[in-house]
């Protein structure tokens, strides 16, 4: 029986800059059981920090209201704060210090005692590759090892819920990598429920177990990464045909054939492109190409591409989140 | 079906998983070790830099140096200066480095905000707000932190004045110092509350600590006695806390404790203290 994490109810949040009111998040319903991995995914500026700092108790919500680790954030936010461990979207080292000293002082904060906090702080080093650095100022550190070393902090106090909010962004992608085998190799050890943002979609698609999309501080999408793709976007698949006949492609591309997926037929250098919009396309593929050899059709060629995440995110919103990231 | 056994999936018996041990203290008990654990971390900082703690420590020694000869020869004729008429030395020392505390701590503890500014920036100071520490504790921590080297330099300060005919008296000194500590955890949480109001906008911070500190300063006796200054400048200086201040700490370190003065001392003490934590406090929950 997995017992509830997190359980917030019309969370809200507003905030007032001079005469402009910016509605941040408005009305965020999310529960997340014990053991997931659950990814907000979204563009800059969605919301997702302030979910995060909300469910954090950091901020307290305009409406609406939040548990966390059996405690409600408004009311109980030190007993919220003792059970989670955050890992925000900056460096929480202070830079004059030494990576060792912030270990402990980060033990002390929870209320550790010297042996307890000291042991951990030698595994954290330990397990995260920071062996050697104990001695070194934050500021000393590149990004990947800075955000190693926030991870170890925020599991200073053996959280059984984890926070981290965008924890690759701004790594080269080797440091991206390591940084994510890392998180999973905790994930393993301590047995944590993991609460994450990003907006890196293929980080979103291969490493969460579920995906919240957020857009405009509304959560537009809840589901398993491949169940989204699914409902929201349809697999692509392109066969060329070396034929002129149009009108005998399309009848041999039948709704049952296709999965009642959108052909749409082109010429292009004297032969025709075929391109199937579906779901399932892996496994509409075969079907596809027996039965255009069965209506006599030759294939001179056949592709297949996956929906992306972003596919999700564009028909959901109208716009492209991987545009939007570059922009 | 969902049987019991099922659910061993995340957490099996070979995943080596400590429970997670969670402390949850409260109380007073709960405000001290936090505080503690703050200003412990403050304080490494400085301990870590000896040089720039050794040049904090000679620094009012050097002002002092420099400015008492001139102020016995400027004022000697006594301007309201305990030792008024043909003062020594002795005389303004007496006047004078009280003064020269108080003004170390202010200028001290006000700039607590100012290493706030660049951890709020890190992100630092928000993984210390995300630990169960207690809000005041954080604020008091850091004040501590600032006011801390300031009584060491207080008492090298009365130390090294001694020789030179300033009496010292422990007892009234020492409470002295306590007043100024809570006077300075005050300030220290208003620094506070500016930072976090100034966020990334260090020039705001910068200029309103500097533009709030030399009026407060002069309108508070601390440097040049104000009886000589217009009526004005006295009634203002009514409304100083400083003023309560600085009329304190110099009955105090002058051995004396019956004057009523010594009580506005302590209350002017108290209340910037609760004002700051307060504001400080607001200015937490806000800002974050
Ligand atoms: N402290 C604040 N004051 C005013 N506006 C804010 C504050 N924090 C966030 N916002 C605004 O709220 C919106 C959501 O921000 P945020 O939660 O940080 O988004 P995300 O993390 O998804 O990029 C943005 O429009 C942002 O400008
Ligand atoms: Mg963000």
């Amino acid at each position: 029986m997995p017992t509830e994490m997190i359980r917030a109810r019309g969370l809200v949040r507003t905030f007032r800059r001079r005469k402009e009111v910016v509605e941040a998040v408005k009305g965020i319903d999310v529960d997340v059981a014990e053991g997931e991995l659950v990814a907000f995914l979204g563009p800059n500026g969605a919301g997702k920090s302030t979910t995060l700092r909300m469910l954090t108790s950091l901020l307290a919500p305009t409406a609406g209201t939040a548990e966390v680790a059996g405690y409600d954030v408004v009311t109980h936010p030190e007993q919220v704060r003792a059970r989670i461990g955050f890992i925000g979207q900056g460096n929480g080292g202070g830079f004059s210090y030494k990576v060792r000293d912030e270990l402990h002082n980060q033990g002390r904060f929870y209320g550790l005692a010297p042996d307890v906090y000291r042991s951990r702080a030698a595994t954290l080093i330990e397990a995260l590759e920071l062996g050697g650095l104990e001695k070194r100022s934050v500021q000393s550190l590149s990004g990947g090892q800075r955000r190693r070393l926030d991870v170890a902090l925020g599991l200073m106090n053996h959280p059984p819920l984890l926070f981290l909010d965008e924890p690759t962004t701004g790594l080269d992608p080797h440091s991206r990598a390591n940084l994510w085998e890392h998180i999973a190799a905790m994930r393993e050890r301590y047995g944590m429920t993991i609460v994450l943002t990003t907006h890196y979609l293929d980080e979103a698609d291969s490493m969460a177990e579920r995906v919240v999309v957020i857009d405009h501080g509304e959560i537009v999408a809840d589901a398993p990464p491949d169940l989204l793709k699914h409902e929201h976007a349809d697999d692509v698949l392109t066969v060329g045909v070396a034929s002129t006949d149009e009108d005998g492609v399309v009848a041999a591309l039948r709704p049952d054939v296709v999965g009642g997926g959108e052909v749409d037929v082109t010429r292009r250098d004297g032969e025709l492109r075929v391109v199937v919009r579906t779901a399932h396309g892996a496994e509409r593929l075969p079907g596809v190409l027996e039965a255009l050899r069965a209506a006599g059709l030759t294939v001179t060629s056949a592709s297949g591409k996956q929906a992306s995440l972003d596919d999700v995110f564009l028909n959901l919103t109208g716009r492209s989140l991987r545009e939007e990231a570059a922009a | 079906m969902t049987t019991a056994a099922s659910v061993t999936t995340a957490a099996g018996a070979d995943v080596e998983r400590e429970a997670p041990r969670i402390v949850t203290r409260s109380g007073p008990g709960k405000l001290l070790a936090d505080t503690w654990a703050v200003f412990t971390r403050e304080i490494l900082l400085t301990l870590r830099d000896p040089f720039t703690l050794i040049f904090s420590l000679l620094q009012p020694l050097i002002f002092l140096g420099l400015f008492g000869p001139l102020l016995t020869g400027a004022f000697g004729g006594g301007l309201g200066a305990p030792g008024a008429g043909g003062a020594s030395t002795g005389d303004t020392l007496q006047w004078f480095v009280p003064g020269v505390i108080v003004m170390i701590c202010l200028f001290g503890t006000s700039m607590t905000g100012s290493n706030l500014l660049y951890e709020v920036m890190t992100g630092s100071y928000e993984r210390v707000l995300a630990t169960p520490l207690g809000r005041s504790s954080i604020l008091v921590g850091r004040a501590l932190k600032e006011f801390a080297p300031l009584l060491v330099q207080g008492v090298i300060i009365a130390l090294v004045c001694v020789p030179f005919g300033f009496t010292l008296y422990p007892l009234p000194a020492l409470l002295g110092l306590v007043l100024l500590g809570v006077f300075g955890v005050g300030v220290g949480a208003l620094s506070h509350a500016l930072a976090l109001a100034s966020k990334n906008r260090e020039w705001l911070f910068w200029g309103v600590q500097q533009s709030l500190l030399f009026p407060l300063l002069i309108l508070s006796g601390m440097m040049l006695p104000l009886e000589a200054g217009p009526a004005w400048m006295q009634t203002a200086s009514r409304f100083n806390p400083l003023t309560y201040m600085v009329d304190g700490e110099r009955l105090l370190f002058a051995g004396r404790l019956d004057d009523p003065k010594v009580a506005w001392c302590a209350v002017a003490a108290v209340a910037t203290c609760l004002v700051g934590i307060v504001v400080g406090i607001r200015a937490t929950k806000k800002v974050v």
